[in-house]
């Protein structure tokens, strides 16, 4: 019991910063069609520039700054970057983000070096929040999620109930009418691109200091957010939402099961020795193979809903 | 396009092999043998990449999976021909690696064509993750984080072949590019290779005339997939390894980088990309260590300025010399790109000397720069390849609208050329 509630909660901590990252991916994409393959640089940027603004001015300056900051970044590469080449269709924005995440990666190393810097979760922000049965349950985990969840509310009612998140809406289905009605809608979608990124820097703040900031952590992340949209479905939010927890939540359980296939026919009274066929396979404990776990899912999803748990549209 | 007569396709055909024959006589120092080899087999894949790519309209980064695995069995191949328990000649080892990526393009094809697009992009790549995962979680056929080694000499030589010195399997290779070559053209002309192109261009359409896209896609696939394992099958007989490495995204990265810069709209374009990008990754790692910062930027400026890629712009330059027009733009042509030799200078001044200030900080602040013996504690070399960039990207902007208006001129002229032809 002690170990099902923990893992479930550490699961939705990691569902959480997941969905942050994954939210930002899936508006930028269901807004503008570009598939921003430098999102999960932009959560690195987070993290290393919250480790920089950290280190001068303490956490809080930095969970707000920073992603600000990141924000500020999307919304220039938007502006002077990505709409150059929207003349030559998607693919190109998709390749130009793309290469846009190399050289992220190697500015990023250039100014803070190749390996990791010390990022550190805030003292005030130590400790256990509460103990269950035997295990602490530290308050930095509760402070991520709150922070997500904060995060989702805001999106919610910005994109429902006020004029910008109205205009963004429309600009989605109708950018034609829309910016006959007077409004410019490029600058909507540098602001959408913008958001995006900051909503992935913030994700970084949180982020990089719950686990390690150092140059390899958008490549960590990069492909398992890109399996988050597409199980959830292409341009849904709600389906990154669930994506993201039920991807969170898997990998989290699946890491601390220490069991094979082996292991299962020892309690039947079948034993396995090497020169068993397929002990390979029969040996691999679902710890070791969590990491591919995403991936399966992806591909069982193709399989059998081609567009995504909560997706509308074929891709 | 006008199209090439015959004589002049088995002219090219001809220049081709020749090239590839007399490349190592001309190149012959140093490592230049092996960067040859690497060069043969990076044309290969980036060749099958480009009937993704170029012809079938897909962004697949998922394409090492293929050449990867056909390089595993490939290996396995040779491992077990060493130890006697099947026969092979090591010449004949690209076709178990082609049947092996095959076999592997059938099986995932099925789930990755589902889809077109930006969604093929994912889930190609998460493919390549998953494979490149689980090539760590099975160690005994992918042999872990060391990878499997082999030695290629095996059995007697056959006609004093061994493939053991480098120039051996030089030649090896150009065979299999030249028959890999020959081959993937033909694919292009066959009724296949059109309907690709149909199926990239407008997939609607193409499904109104009765065929089936996914289908095609599928099949597409299948054959690049044979190709880029006859590639990973020569890369573990050139190096005698394969690991983990091999299937990774790092290597479909590149493929796409190198296709993408080459030119993907050209048959030919993959081709120039694999040597450019080749020379880029051997030759400038060599020199130093910010490498991978130009390759990032040479690409961005090549998605923004050179969206059809080298080959593009080498085509464009061939219509307007055999329409007579060249010389309205090649003056001012000569002037850009001269600039952006001075801008690339300069930019690449600054990027060294922060390289060397941030991560050589140890060996003092003097440094060799383009040969020059600069110190980085003082102002002078910052303030000059500052300016030296600065000025030579002014340059540009500002001819930019006369090259444009050339450029649009010399157009306009060949097409009333043409007019005039046809009238």
């Amino acid at each position: 019991m002690e170990f099902v509630l923990i893992t479930l909660l550490n699961g939705l901590s990691y569902g959480l910063l997941l969905f942050m990252m994954s939210s930002g991916l899936t508006l930028i994409f269901s807004m503008m069609g570009v598939l921003n393959f430098a999102h999960a640089s932009f959560y690195m940027l987070g993290a290393y520039l919250a480790y920089a603004i950290s280190s001068q001015f303490g956490f809080w300056p930095a969970l707000v700054f920073a992603p600000l900051l990141v924000g500020l970044a999307g919304m220039l590469v938007e502006r002077y970057a990505l709409r150059q080449v929207q003349k030559y269709g998607h693919i190109s924005q998709l390749l130009f983000t793309f290469g846009l995440s190399y050289v992220m990666l190697e500015l990023v190393q250039l100014t803070w070096g190749r390996v990791a810097v010390p990022y550190l979760i805030p003292a005030g922000l130590n400790g256990a929040l509460f103990t269950l049965y035997s295990t602490d349950f530290p308050i930095y985990k509760a402070f991520m999620m709150a922070v997500a969840l904060t995060m989702l509310g805001s999106i919610y009612l910005l994109l429902t109930y006020t004029r910008i998140g109205l205009i963004i809406q429309a600009a989605l289905t109708h950018p034609d009418m829309v910016e006959a009605l007077g409004h410019n809608v490029p600058r909507v979608f540098m602001l959408v691109f913008g958001g995006g990124c900051a909503l992935a820097g913030l994700a970084g703040v949180v982020g990089g200091n719950a686990f390690v900031t150092e140059p390899g952590m958008a490549a960590t992340v990069g492909s398992i957010i890109f399996v988050v949209i597409v199980v959830g479905g292409m341009g849904s939010l709600a389906g990154s939402f669930f994506a993201s927890l039920l991807i969170g939540i898997l990998v989290t359980y699946a890491v601390a099961l220490d069991y094979s296939l082996a292991s299962l026919l020892g309690k039947i009274g079948l034993i396995v020795t090497p020169s068993t066929p397929g002990f390979a396979v029969l040996n691999l404990t679902i710890a070791s193979s969590a990491q591919i776990l995403p991936y399966v899912l992806l591909i069982l999803v193709l399989i059998f809903r081609p567009k995504g748990l909560m997706g509308k549209r074929e891709g | 396009m006008k199209k090439m007569n015959n004589n002049g396709q088995i002219l090219t055909w001809v220049a081709y092999a020749l090239a590839l024959a007399l490349a190592p006589l001309v190149f012959y120092k140093g490592a230049s043998l092996s960067i040859l080899s690497q060069m043969g087999i990076m044309i290969i894949f980036a060749l099958s990449y480009n009937m993704l790519l170029g012809q079938g309209g897909m962004l697949s980064f998922g394409h090492a999976v293929y050449a990867g695995l056909g390089a595993f069995f490939a290996i396995h191949a040779m491992n077990l021909a060493t130890d006697h328990v099947i026969t092979l000649p090591v010449s004949l080892i690209p076709l178990v690696g082609g049947c092996a990526g095959m076999l592997f393009g059938i099986l995932f094809g099925y789930v990755t064509t589902k889809k077109s697009g930006t969604t093929f992009a994912m889930i190609t790549l998460g493919i390549c993750e998953l494979v490149h995962s689980s090539s760590l979680m099975f160690p005994e056929f992918f042999g872990g984080e060391g990878g499997i080694t082999t030695n290629r000499v095996i059995g007697a030589p056959f006609h004093g072949l061994t493939f053991g010195p480098q120039i051996q399997v030089y030649y090896l290779i150009a065979f299999w590019l030249l028959i890999c070559t020959v081959a993937m053209y033909a694919c292009t002309k066959t009724p296949l290779g059109k309907i690709m192109n149909a199926v990239r261009d407008n997939p609607e359409r193409a499904e109104f005339i009765g065929y089936n896209t996914q289908r095609v896609r599928y099949l597409t696939l299948i054959i690049s997939a044979f190709f880029a394992g006859v590639a990973g099958a020569l890369s573990a007989i050139n190096y005698e390894i394969v690991s983990a490495e091999n299937v990774s995204l790092t290597l479909s990265a590149n493929v796409l980088l190198f296709t993408f810069i080459g030119g993907s709209g050209y048959f030919f374009g993959p081709v120039i990309g694999a040597v450019v990008g080749v020379l880029l990754t051997t030759v400038l790692s060599g020199y130093t260590q910010a490498w991978q910062l130009y390759l990032g930027l040479f690409f961005i400026l090549s998605v923004m300025y050179l969206p059809g890629g080298l080959a593009s712009s080498i085509m464009q330059n061939l219509q307007l010399l055999r329409h007579r027009q060249f010389a309205m733009v090649w003056r001012l042509q000569s002037v850009v790109v001269a600039l952006a030799v001075l801008a690339l200078a300069g930019f690449a001044g600054l990027t060294e000397m922060l390289y060397h200030r941030n991560f050589e900080a140890d060996s003092g602040p003097a440094m060799k720069l383009f040969y020059l013996n600069v110190d980085i504690a003082t102002a002078m070399p910052w303030i000059i390849s500052g300016l030296i960039l600065l000025s030579a990207l002014a340059g540009i902007h500002l001819l930019k609208p006369a090259m444009h208006a050339r450029r649009i001129a010399a157009a306009s002229a060949i097409e009333d050329a043409q007019k005039k032809e046809y009238a």
